[in-house]
């Protein structure tokens, strides 16, 4: 090996590039050669004085506070379009029950009229829906936006939405009113009610 | 260490602020060390530091969180360590002169403050010749230098830090090392 050679191979093992078998021969090398010997004390003074001055610095005081100062504001506006284009799924749903919960204020705020199911006997006077004396209706009852009055009998569930059901002719009448349904009874008035029922139509139908 | 930078990196992408915080604080003495290493003088090497964190942060969302953090932030500490010395190359040699002595004036205010011990004077005085050298180095051998002493970097580091490829970074280390060897032998 000559002293280029060795040169060369100095900083090859100076970097951990060289062999076991290079840092050898260059170990032999500089054993009988002394410039290169000299060369390679020198570099290595280099390498631990420029690994010793990396560890002297350290950012000015305050350094991070200015950083932080100098920081662009952020846009609200900006965060909100970053939200919703990392949460693409919350955004979908948000949308969806934006376009329901609309829906379904219209259609509470609407639904002034009186409807009642359609059932043979029922007379329907204005807001008020009545099961006739001596008349069975037979299914389940459903009256919105009006009041029930039931002179004769229900044979099913009655569910009153938005409305009352009447004492009839006197507290005795009502007694009986209750005891002339064969199902559930049910009165709705609650907004949550509402939409919970007819939720339940929705899927059930 | 690699796995909270990663955290606050999600929380800053998410848009709090505050995290980044957290990230500035603990990598502000290598960006500044690279910084003033590259350029100098302290108070445009704090500058560009400064300008440095700021560039992460306003481009945060460019970077590609299966990657190593540091590397992406080192690259953009030196390529505006690099920007700024072409900027004022014409004067470069002038500059350097003056640049040692403001680093000079860095330990020896320290110095006059503290009334440190002599072996601690002696030490500064090393400090500050170390880096007059380092200084003086053309500056695509100091970029390799001084990434090469910081913080464990691999070549292969440097060179994505610095787009060079490999047998490049290694080519530079060597004669930067070569140049230095003749400055600071008789230190």
């Amino acid at each position: 090996m000559n002293c280029e050679e060795s040169q060369k191979l100095m900083h090859q093992y100076l970097d951990g590039d060289a062999s076991e078998e290079e840092a050898q021969l260059l170990r032999e090398h500089l054993h009988a050669c002394p410039d290169c010997q000299q060369h390679y004390q020198e570099l290595k003074q280099t390498e631990s004085l420029l690994s010793g001055a990396a560890y002297e610095l350290s950012a000015p005081a305050a350094f991070t506070d200015s950083v932080m100062a100098k920081l662009p504001k952020e846009k609200k506006r900006v965060g909100y379009m970053r939200w919703f284009r990392t949460h693409p799924v919350l955004t979908a749903a948000a949308v969806f029950f934006l376009f329901m919960f609309t829906s379904v204020f219209s259609a509470w705020n609407n639904d002034a009229s009186v409807s009642v199911s359609k059932q043979e006997g029922l007379i329907v006077e204005n807001d008020l829906v009545i099961v006739p004396e001596g008349v069975t209706v037979e299914g389940d009852l459903v009256v919105e936006n009006g009041d029930l009055d039931i002179r004769g009998e229900v044979d099913g569930d009655v569910t009153i939405l938005n409305g009352d059901l009447l004492k009839g002719a006197g507290a005795e009448a009502n007694m009986a009113a209750a005891d002339n349904i064969t199902g559930e009874y049910q009165e709705i008035d609650q907004m949550f009610g509402w939409l919970w029922f007819h939720m339940k139509q929705a899927f059930t139908f | 260490m690699e796995n909270i930078i990663k955290h606050h990196i999600k929380n800053v992408k998410k848009g709090d602020q505050a995290a980044f915080e957290e990230i500035v604080s603990f990598y502000q003495n290598k960006v500044y060390h690279i910084v003033f290493r590259m350029i100098g003088d302290t108070y445009e090497a704090q500058d560009i530091a400064q300008e440095a964190f700021i560039r992460a942060y306003t481009n945060i969302h460019s970077f590609d969180e299966n990657r190593k953090f540091s590397t992406w932030l080192y690259r953009i500490a030196t390529n505006l360590s690099i920007d700024r010395l072409r900027k004022k190359k014409p004067d470069y040699h002038l500059d350097a002169e003056v640049k040692g002595t403001e680093g000079l004036d860095m330990y020896s205010q320290l110095a006059a403050d503290q009334a440190l011990p002599e072996e601690e004077v002696q030490n500064m005085e090393l400090q500050s010749n170390i880096h007059k050298e380092i200084l003086s180095l053309p500056p695509k051998y100091r970029g390799v230098i001084v990434l090469r002493f910081l913080d464990d970097l691999s070549l292969a580091e440097i060179g994505e830090i610095l787009d060079l490829p490999l047998g490049t970074v290694k080519t530079r280390i060597h004669r930067g090392r070569e140049l230095l060897r003749k400055k600071l032998r008789h230190v």
